[in-house]
């Protein structure tokens, strides 16, 4: 009797401890938890980064229209940049932003994808080995470095040989050229890499020489991906800051051709902020060109979405 | 034959265009290296900056970069470890995780100089730090976060499925898994990650300009206190790095010599960032090969 009840009353604080361990989390669970919650937090932390910069740039650049009612209309095409004056058309640095971003684009391009079909169809252990590297070296030399060279090199050069300062559409050009280029190239060489094999083959088997198997096969069929490295490349060249202004000549004019000193956005920006006052006129279309340079950067975004999405449905078709 | 001339054409073009494009990088470093090299000397590298003309050494402005990559570090490993972690692990297929990556890839794509006139904005206007060590390190990690915890999550992916079931299936909990098992496996591309951001980072110029200043206070190197407002370590001094000083030197400065000093600049930034590179690949093989015990 005296055994039972004892072997009842074990039982029993078992299934007790049981239920207790079936109701309460485990250690694994607790630290799952935990690292559930470390994570959460982290990308918490980058959400409120992007929200946050979004928040303050769109609030700061609007500044000009709702608090200085400035009309966006004038902004955007008014040619006159003398803040101090309180005439702020900013059409001058959209436009010479705009002429070295697509200047630039048209450049590399022809240069990018050359050297992509080099490393990918006519040599590709020579790619691998010696143009590899030359890409992720060109990528890691800083724009400041740029800079300088453009300022030592181009402009020098460019004044010799079609006159004038130097400085110009013309020299920021050619330095965004070679800092688009390693961009361009590397997402051109990944999208023809993404071409099916059997293309190819089917093509070469047909009698098609090398180049008509690129031209016609290859290139058409990586097209969005190619669009998308440019894309990119355009990217960088609109938001590049200081290798454009220290070659471009920052005068806030309309640029007439390609030789004058014209500059961009970014250049504006480089240049003004530190000399404005916070929530003074010129201070606030400072920021409105910082929120045109975020819009496009929002819309260079969306724009390799749309291509992105194109090129998948063409796929599965 | 007319399309067989056309393809030796289109072959002779193409490899005209791949030397046109390894002569520029052949051409740029040689003119670094050769215009800059001779004027690099130890006084160089130790030496303090005429506060006026900005001639003189880089003394502070190279400790200046390295402290700020450290400290930009620090923050953004584990930052970007977390957020990689929870991509790679616990993010869901949805519209929030879709929401999530394409928050990561506007901040990737977003202007330096945006990311550095943010920084501007919340600290030295809003906060009231001022130029300072701790912004221009927060404006770094900024601009440094989207492209590490893409890195670290692509990193983690590609470890194989089996050795995540294989954690899970000895009673190991999600997190322990992630950090015990799949982590070290992952080691080496993410290291690799790190040290070719680190290079990006050396050589940032916009996103600083603003943030940790342009001017390079003379430090006192014996005091290590970060309390102190002559110690090098005090995150709240203004602090101009090599790369803000080249740049400064080109526009603004008056040294008469701004050529060959900022040649000079160029060229040890230009090899720093080349040992980085270089450090990158030497070090994800060797912790590669230690990991996976492969010769």
């Amino acid at each position: 009797m005296e055994q039972t009840n004892f072997q009842l009353k074990q039982q029993k604080t078992q299934s007790n401890d049981w239920s207790a361990r079936l109701h309460h989390a485990t250690r694994a669970t607790r630290e799952d938890w935990l690292g559930k919650g470390i994570s959460y937090l982290c990308i918490g932390v980058i959400i409120l980064v992007v929200a946050s910069m979004l928040w303050f740039i769109t609030s700061k650049g609007i500044a000009t229209f709702t608090q200085n009612h400035v009309s966006l209309g004038k902004f955007l095409t008014g040619t006159d940049w003398a803040p101090d004056q309180g005439k702020i058309g900013a059409l001058p640095m959209i436009v010479g932003s705009f002429a070295v971003t697509f200047a630039a684009a048209i450049v590399a391009t022809p240069f990018a994808v050359g050297t992509a079909i080099f490393m990918t169809e006519i040599s590709p252990n020579k790619g691998r080995k010696l143009l590899q590297p030359v890409i992720e070296l060109l990528v890691g030399i800083p724009s400041v470095v740029y800079g300088f060279i453009g300022l030592a090199v181009v402009v020098p050069f460019m004044r010799s040989v079609v006159g004038g300062s130097g400085f110009g559409i013309i020299s920021a050009t050619f330095v965004l050229f070679v800092m688009v280029l390693p961009t361009i190239t590397s997402m051109t060489v990944d999208s023809l890499r993404a071409v099916p094999r059997h293309f190819k083959e089917a093509s070469l088997a047909l009698g098609a020489t090398r180049w008509q198997t690129v031209s016609r096969v290859i290139l058409r069929s990586a097209t969005p991906g190619i669009l998308t490295a440019v894309i990119f490349g355009m990217a960088r060249a609109f938001g590049e800051a200081l290798a454009v202004q220290m070659v471009i000549g920052n005068a806030a004019i309309m640029p007439k051709n390609l030789i004058s000193p014209a500059s961009t956005l970014t250049s504006q920006l480089t240049t003004g902020i530190g000399d404005t006052i916070d929530g003074t006129l010129p201070n606030n279309a400072l920021w409105s060109l910082a929120l045109i340079l975020l819009l496009m950067s929002l819309f260079f975004n969306a724009l390799v979405r749309v291509i992105a999405k194109r090129g998948q449905l063409k796929h599965e078709r | 034959m007319n399309a067989k001339r056309t393809d030796f054409l289109a072959t002779v073009i193409i490899n005209l265009i791949v030397a046109a494009v390894v002569g520029i990088l052949v051409f740029l470093l040689a003119y670094i290296l050769i215009s800059g090299l001779p004027h690099v000397s130890w006084t160089f590298l130790t030496g303090t900056t005429d506060a006026f003309s900005g001639a003189g050494g880089i003394g502070v402005q190279l400790f200046n970069s390295f402290y700020l990559l450290v400290l930009t570090m620090l923050i953004s490993i584990p930052i970007s470890l977390g957020a990689g972690i929870y991509l790679a692990e616990y993010a869901k297929d949805n519209w929030r995780t879709s929401l999530i990556r394409s928050a990561i890839e506007v901040l990737s794509s977003l202007p330096s100089v945006v990311v550095g006139l943010f920084g501007f904005l919340l600290f030295v206007v809003k906060f009231k730090i001022g130029f300072s060590v701790i912004s221009g390190a927060i404006a770094l990690t900024f601009f440094n976060l989207p492209l590490l915890t893409r890195n670290i999550e692509e990193s983690l992916s590609a470890v194989s499925r089996s050795q995540r079931e294989a954690g899970l299936s000895l009673g190991l909990s999600k997190w322990k898994t992630e950090i015990g098992i799949i982590l070290p496996v992952a080691l080496p591309g993410i290291v690799t990650g790190i040290v070719l951001s680190a290079g990006r980072v050396f050589g940032e110029a916009a996103a600083l300009i603003y943030t940790a200043g342009q001017s390079a206070p003379v430090t006192n190197f014996a005091d290590w206190n970060p309390m102190d407002a002559a110690s090098p370590l005090n995150p709240f001094r203004p602090a101009e790095t090599l790369a803000v000083h080249i740049w400064k030197v080109n526009t603004e400065g008056l040294a008469t010599n701004a050529a060959q000093l900022s040649a000079a600049a160029s060229a040890v930034l230009i090899i720093a960032v080349l040992l980085f590179n270089l450090g990158a690949r030497l070090l994800g093989n060797f912790l590669y090969r230690r990991v996976t015990a492969s010769k």
